[in-house]
């Protein structure tokens, strides 16, 4: 079973309280946006094999939206934190950095750049 | 290239009897990769190894390689809860999984191996009323389309299935859509009755191959990274499922997927008592009974990006919660095994067959939870983008660019998920 802490409530919640929303910091397109930003808004993603940044909602808890930072292959959460952001915050890079020295350079820093 | 292999007949039974069975060959060949090949097809379930079937077989196209990076069938096609039915709404789709379906009609024979197609008919549940509408709806579309489906009622149901309970308490059995000739069959047969067929027109299976890395601009050629080497060819075909976001983004594309985990779970055998599959969309539940007696369930899809082959446990627990108010015959069921493939969730819940943004790349991916029953159709239609380079009708309209053109083949108004 998946456990998260939601950063407001600090809860640490079941999944089961919990609903996925799929990949994080997404940049939302606009009207002045071409075909191809709202396919890559709407459809494309990262789908990563490794280290993840998505959205849940505390569902059945304080009914907000959070994000987290969480590895697809072996289910390590890095840490969550608030909605109200446009990237990953450095304590969360850090603690990725501090635990997956190897990985970060390539996915995660400037991914976490790219799609802010 | 003349066939190399014994076929398989009564006389070879009895003969290799008469020696204790110590004369059986090989089903396929393990050769070390040649340097290059006309196609290299990326990825040994039931779809590559189909596409590589029909390039030859259709499109004389033998100078092929099937790279896998595990071993072959392992992938979903080995995981699977092996329903088969072609029971879909929209014409695209209709047209496509009746093909595979009718193909798997003759498949034993076709390949020399018997993949124990078993049509023994699929019930499809409707347990609200938007449900017992949609499946209405559906067997409209099929009438159309030519497809024999019917929808029947509480109890036609109960006479084709003696130890359903109709009267569930939460979900009430209201209908069913009901294909008679849609069924089952033997998920690793499938992969090793198309990989035998194809070790025997010449083509390379390469097993513990994994493709680490793809050059697409090769001087005229795409060359592939991989565990043994690397290896060109002139036309790469991708189908590797779960995986296909991992590989697109080796060759510099993105893909409207995501992987998610889905599960099934065996019993221990008992005598036959359910003689047709029973799929209840509402509550995720789909029941058959194996050959051998036990049950075969699958659940529904977890509800996060996973590549770990192994789901939530809660997702079993709502599946098997739901199964027993259906069938309270299996509430003291030992349950012997359980399992997950990670499956590839397009926005749409369609597939995609299509050429991609690379020159010389296809890629076949997008079955999510409901490809193995697609496997012969899909094989065949991938062969024919691939050899021809331009899609034949039944790929046609599962390309990419669906996505950007907002032209969908969307599945997923009646099931979420499409066993
Ligand atoms: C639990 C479960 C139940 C299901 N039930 C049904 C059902 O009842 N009916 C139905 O129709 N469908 C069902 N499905 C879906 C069906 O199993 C799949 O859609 C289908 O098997 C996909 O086949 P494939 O050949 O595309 O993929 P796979 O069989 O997964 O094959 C892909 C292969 O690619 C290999 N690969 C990946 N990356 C690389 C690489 N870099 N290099 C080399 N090789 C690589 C993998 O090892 C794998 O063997 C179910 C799936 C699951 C998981
Ligand atoms: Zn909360």
């Amino acid at each position: 079973m998946l456990k998260l802490v939601c950063p407001y409530c600090g809860i640490e919640a079941d999944e089961t309280e919990l609903i996925s929303g799929g990949e994080a910091h997404l940049k939302r397109e606009g009207p002045a946006s071409t075909d191809d930003d709202f396919e890559g808004y709407l459809f494309l993603r990262n789908n990563p094999k490794g280290i993840i940044f998505e959205r849940w909602r505390h569902a059945m808890g304080c009914g907000k939206w959070f994000h987290v930072a969480r590895c697809t292959v072996t289910q390590e959460v890095f840490g969550t934190y608030p909605a109200q952001t446009h990237k990953p915050p450095s304590r969360i890079m850090e603690e990725i950095k501090s635990r997956r020295a190897g990985q970060v350079n390539g996915l995660n820093s400037d991914k976490a750049e790219k799609f802010s | 290239m003349g066939s190399v292999l014994k076929k398989y007949s009564l006389f070879s039974l009895v003969r290799q009897s008469l020696n204790y069975h110590t004369g059986w060959e090989r089903a396929w060949k393990s050769p070390e990769p040649k340097e290059s090949y006309d196609v290299v097809i990326v990825g040994a379930g039931g779809h590559g190894l189909a596409t590589a079937y029909y390039l030859g077989k259709n499109h004389g196209i033998n100078n092929v390689a099937i790279l896998e990076k595990g071993w072959l069938g392992g992938g979903n096609t080995g995981r699977n809860t092996t329903i088969i039915r072609s029971n879909y709404l929209q014409d695209a789709s209709a047209a496509i999984y009746e093909k595979s379906r009718s193909l798997y009609e003759t498949l034993s024979q076709d390949l020399n191996y018997n993949i124990m197609f078993s049509p023994r008919g699929v019930i499809m549940l409707a347990q609200t009323h938007h449900e017992a509408r949609g499946y209405q709806r559906i067997n409209s579309a099929n009438v159309i389309q030519g497809i024999k489906t019917e929808y029947i009622l509480p109890e036609r149901i109960k006479e084709l299935c003696k130890i359903i309970n109709i009267d569930c308490p939460r979900y009430p059995i209201l209908g069913a859509l009901w294909q008679p000739r849609g069924g089952t069959a033997r998920h690793d047969a499938v992969a090793w009755g198309y990989a035998r067929a194809c070790s025997d027109i010449g083509m390379d299976i390469i097993q513990k191959c994994e493709v680490t890395g793809i050059n697409p601009h090769a001087n005229g050629a795409v060359e592939l990274q991989t565990s043994r080497g690397k290896i060109r060819c002139q036309k790469l075909g991708m189908v590797v499922a779960g995986h296909s976001g991992v590989l697109a983004q080796k060759a510099g594309f993105r893909l409207p997927i995501e992987s998610v985990a889905l599960q099934a779970l065996v019993s221990e055998p008992v005598k036959p008592c359910l003689d047709v599959v029973v799929m209840a969309n509402t509550v995720h539940g789909y029941i058959s009974q194996s050959d051998k007696g036990e049950m075969v369930i699958g659940g529904g899809a977890d509800q996060y990006n996973n590549y770990s082959q192994r789901g939530s446990f809660i997702h079993i627990e709502n599946t098997v919660r739901a199964l027993v108010e259906m069938f309270p015959i299996i509430s003291r069921l030992k349950m012997l095994r359980q399992w997950g493939g990670i499956v590839d969730m397009t926005g749409d819940r369609s597939p995609i067959i299509s050429k991609t943004p690379v020159d010389n790349v296809f890629i076949n991916c997008g079955w999510g939870t409901g490809g193995f029953k697609s496997i012969p159709g899909s094989g065949w239609a991938m062969a024919e983008l691939m050899a021809k380079g331009e899609p034949g009708v039944l790929a046609s309209p599962f390309s990419l660019d669906r996505f950007k053109e907002g032209r969908f083949i969307d599945e997923s108004v009646a099931a979420g998920v499409a066993h």
